[in-house]
């Protein structure tokens, strides 16, 4: 094959595996040679596994090479297609520092389902992807481990808190990797560094051994080169999971088009998503986009979801309620930091304090006064009243369209440090991306085209619930007009 | 509203987190800016809807209540701070230990 094997799609990549034109082992060689060569610089990925990589590159190998010879059996859908994986989810034997101090030298001893099935699929783990702390931040710039730069511009964010995974797939030292999305964290840095990325309705995919932080805004997702590419992860790993009580039994079959047409399909255009502060740029090119998914067929429509400028209120209660219930575990007692002290409480609030960070902190702080005896109603009880008024406006909008259409993220890709001040100001990046958590539907970011200083633009799509293969349909027909997604940065 | 350093003390307290001086002066300050954004919530009129306390669109079925394989007990234990006898070990919880 011509090029660099870290050229190939997953897809392509899967393809010339299965054709015996490529191995597991050079392919898995390559990205670690890539890896050894810009990381040190990008800083995406946190740990990692080359050894046990090449090991399990090996094995795919032989199995290839003993269904060649029987000339017959069923591989494993992803047998030998080496994956990158967020800190935040656990694999068996490698370390899980979810970007935090307190996590250090942590190290599971079971695997995330998520992670599992795709293993039993035959994928090959690189590493741990870098990633803010505990998820929480929208630039990786709340690592405990250094911020990850973005690969497009070296002197900017790749997005957050997936950042270490985007940055890997963007740069080419991963074909595609796993992400969570808690209130933007795939699709943001989806956005940032040109991929799509896919959040996948609330209960789709398993949450058992992703390190909680919004446990009722949580979802795993992917972040990869093309629609495809996402597709063949989501299908694996998606589906019910006796380990996880919100998976659904059975994921409801929703109408998504075929083939390159998009004929019949409804487009809504949220008027509450192209407000001021959105970037001219950011909205032609979003703009753009919807211009192209009408040009395969599809009509886009007006709609409102008035409730639109609550969500971010919303959200910083419920997400930091839930994560200082979530986070309370860190105590020093079976796992990670512990600062000792002869007094209990005093080693509680000492392991603690020198673990978290300052966003984690604050964090756990608003939760617990908003969690807090007579504050709990006027906090907690409205923001999940609200909440209920944003799940009804996206109910309401589904009934007339198939799915919706708006920016990802106020602006392209900011620089290291424009935030660094104001908490507000950089959970103001998340304005688009969180409503989705909030009504637990999916979403998915598409590279809609670059900003005048080249930097990609995302265009987010919103589906009602279980719509993930829709969102993907379309993102596929999309992607087969334009060559956005092809673009890749030079290293 | 803005936070006393009593508040914060207390919040602290709840969340066992230990902070330095600078970090409650700081954090005060961040945190009663953030609690006077998410103050906008009051605007509303929600008497009639009723809170939201699951996304879940289906009923969740727990699943079957069965004994199974723990997780082995040494692998749990490697990553603890402190342990002994196959236990945790931690400072006297109880007045009067040792």
């Amino acid at each position: 094959m011509s090029g660099g094997l870290h050229e190939l799609s997953a897809k392509q990549a899967l393809a010339g595996l299965r054709a015996g034109k490529i191995s597991s082992v050079e392919l898995t060689r390559a990205y670690l040679e890539r890896i050894e060569q810009h990381n040190p610089r990008l800083n995406a990925y946190l740990y990692v596994a080359a050894e046990s990589a090449l090991q399990a590159a090996a094995a795919a190998d032989k199995q290839y090479a003993k269904a060649r010879r029987s000339k017959g059996g069923k591989l494993p859908a992803l047998l030998g297609l080496p994956i990158a994986v967020k800190d935040v989810l656990a694999v068996a034997g490698m370390p899980a520092t979810c970007g935090s101090r307190i996590l250090e030298n942590f190290v599971p001893s079971y695997t995330a389902t998520s992670v599992q099935r795709l293993l039993d699929a035959g994928v090959v783990v690189l590493g741990k992807t870098n990633t803010d702390e505990f998820a929480m931040g929208s630039s990786t710039e709340n690592s405990a481990y250094g911020v990850t730069l973005n690969p497009w511009d070296e002197t900017r964010v790749p997005g957050g808190s997936s950042g270490g995974s985007a940055a890997a797939v963007a740069g080419r030292l991963a074909p595609v990797a796993l992400g969570t999305d808690t209130g933007g964290s795939v699709r943001q840095p989806a956005a940032f560094c040109g991929l799509t990325g896919l959040k996948t309705t609330y209960g789709r995919v398993s949450r058992y051994g992703l390190v909680a932080f919004g446990s009722s805004l949580d979802t795993v997702g992917v972040l990869a080169r093309d629609a495809a590419d996402a597709g063949l992860i989501l299908k694996v790993m998606g589906g019910y999971d006796p380990q996880d009580a919100t998976t659904v039994e059975k994921t409801p079959k929703l109408e998504k088009p075929s083939g390159k047409s998009l004929k019949g399909l409804r487009i809504g255009v949220p008027k509450e998503y192209f407000i001021e502060g959105l970037s001219a740029e950011v909205e032609n090119g979003v703009r753009e986009g919807i211009r192209q998914l009408e040009v395969l067929g599809a009509k886009a429509v007006p709609v409102s979801l008035p409730h639109t400028e609550y969500a971010l209120p919303v959200y910083y209660i419920i997400a930091p309620a839930e994560a200082s219930a979530n986070l309370a575990r860190f105590d020093g007692v079976r796992y990670g930091l512990r600062v000792a002290q002869d007094d209990l409480i005093e080693m509680f609030k000492r392991s603690r304090g020198a673990g978290f960070g300052p966003e984690v902190k604050r964090r756990i702080m608003i939760g617990s006064y908003a969690l807090s005896a007579g504050y709990y109603d006027a906090y907690y009880g409205q923001a999940q009243k609200v909440r209920a008024l944003i799940r009804r406006d996206f109910d309401n909008v589904f009934k007339k369209v198939d799915l919706i259409a708006a920016p990802s993220a106020p602006s392209t890709a900011f620089r290291i440090g424009a935030h660094g001040n104001d908490p507000l100001e950089m959970y103001l990046e998340d304005v688009f991306t969180l409503p989705a958590n909030l009504a637990g539907v999916p979403g998915l970011c598409v590279c809609a085209g670059f900003d005048g200083q080249g930097l990609p633009i995302g265009l987010q799509m919103l589906g009602p619930h279980f719509a993930d293969e829709r969102l993907l349909a379309v993102a596929a027909a999309y992607q087969k007009v334009t060559d956005w997604h092809k673009q890749a940065p030079a290293l | 509203m803005r936070l006393t350093k009593e508040d914060v003390e207390h919040i602290a307290l709840l969340a066992r987190l230990h902070l330095s001086e600078e970090e409650k002066e700081r954090y005060g300050e961040q945190l009663s800016n953030i609690l006077e954004h998410v103050g906008k919530l009051q605007e509303l009129d929600t008497a009639d809807v009723p809170a939201m306390a699951s996304i879940v669109v289906e009923r969740s079925r727990l699943r079957p209540d069965e004994p199974a394989a723990a997780m082995p007990r040494a692998d749990l234990l490697a990553n603890a701070p402190d342990a002994s006898d196959e236990q945790f070990k931690v400072p006297p919880v109880l007045d009067g230990g040792p």
